[in-house]
């Protein structure tokens, strides 16, 4: 590891020794960091991988019930039905903080689900397709809780990759790049000392030669 | 930003977005990567949190999606179309898996 290019003094001795100080202090925040978001983001993402085998069978189900609903209907009535649709899907979007990274947190709109009025009259539509809209709202929180965790753990995913960075940085390079300096500076202050003590040495060998 | 109603996005082939739009998603039918890209682009701008996108979609345009990754206002989530899954959104989860741990510890344990 290549030493830093400082001048061997004193002050520069007591600076680095001070960096390397806080750099032992950060790299064991950051690790600490590291583990707590690695545990919830297992969590997070164990869950996520579960909801979205349900969501990808209940929504299979649903989008099969329209494929169906479509098959008995006539081509354009079914986009006409649709077209004004009378719910309207909505929800709230707050924000919560894990380890001081910020996340989504959706919540669904109590009163976009309970109404269930149809968008058409009865005339024209088939019954399959009443049901696949049913089934459909009933996949719709899932789908929201989906979208809540898959983000969560995506954002999660990153920050641990940027701390595993940073941890690694302070680990690896910083934190022996200052060792290793705090020795160069040492040992250079201490090859002086010896040097001045051995220049005296023999000024005082040279005096007492003088006065014989 | 909070307690106002937001409205959900869903993109994809027309078949399989009715069925959001029969439930009150915005819906933006599209399927070649310049449609996908327009379409991401126009329903986050509109500030939609949630957009849902077909797995079709979302296979070709990985990039624009990998886009809103970083941001925390857009959540985009790819969702099987009308031939069911094709294991893209399952592989984005793995994706994160690995990228944060290093290895992929979910399918050792199912």
């Amino acid at each position: 590891m290549a030493v830093l290019r400082v001048n061997p003094t004193r002050m520069e001795l007591t600076q680095m020794k001070r960096r390397l100080v806080t750099a032992k202090r950060g790299h064991k925040l950051l690790k600490d960091k590291r583990d707590e978001l690695v545990r919830r983001f297992i969590l997070i993402v164990k869950e996520n991988a579960k909801l979205r085998k349900q969501v990808e069978l209940e929504l299979g189900d649903a989008l099969k019930d329209f494929a169906l609903a479509r098959a008995v209907m006539e081509p354009g009535a079914m986009y006409q039905a649709l077209l004004y649709p009378a719910r309207t899907a909505s929800m709230t979007f707050g924000k919560r903080s894990i380890l001081s990274v910020p996340v989504p947190v959706y919540q669904m709109d109590e009163s976009s689900l309970s109404k269930s009025v149809l968008p058409y009259g009865m005339v024209e539509t088939s019954s399959q397709l009443d049901g696949a809209i049913e089934t459909m709202a009933k996949v719709l929180p899932l789908l929201i809780k989906l979208a809540e965790t898959e983000k969560t753990s995506t954002l999660l995913a990153d920050e641990i990759q940027k701390t595993r960075r940073r941890v690694n940085a302070l680990e690896y390079v910083m934190i022996p790049q200052f060792e290793e300096t705090i020795r160069y500076i040492t040992m250079k202050l201490d090859e002086n000392e010896r040097s001045a003590l051995t220049r005296l040495m023999k000024v005082k060998d040279m005096i007492a030669e003088r006065a014989t | 930003m909070a307690d106002k109603l937001l409205r959900l996005g869903a993109v994809g082939e027309e078949d399989a977005i009715l069925a959001f739009k029969a439930i009150g998603a915005v819906t933006v039918p599209a399927t070649t990567e310049d449609e996908v890209t327009a379409a991401l682009h126009q329903l986050s701008r509109q500030g939609i949190p949630v957009i849902f996108i077909t797995e079709q979609a979302a296979q070709v345009a990985a990039e624009a999606i990998s886009r809103y990754d970083q941001t925390m206002d857009t959540a985009i989530i790819p969702i099987p179309g009308i031939k069911g899954t094709d294991g893209f959104g399952a592989k984005r989860v793995r994706d994160n898996v690995i990228k944060a741990i290093g290895a992929d510890i979910l399918n050792q344990n199912n």
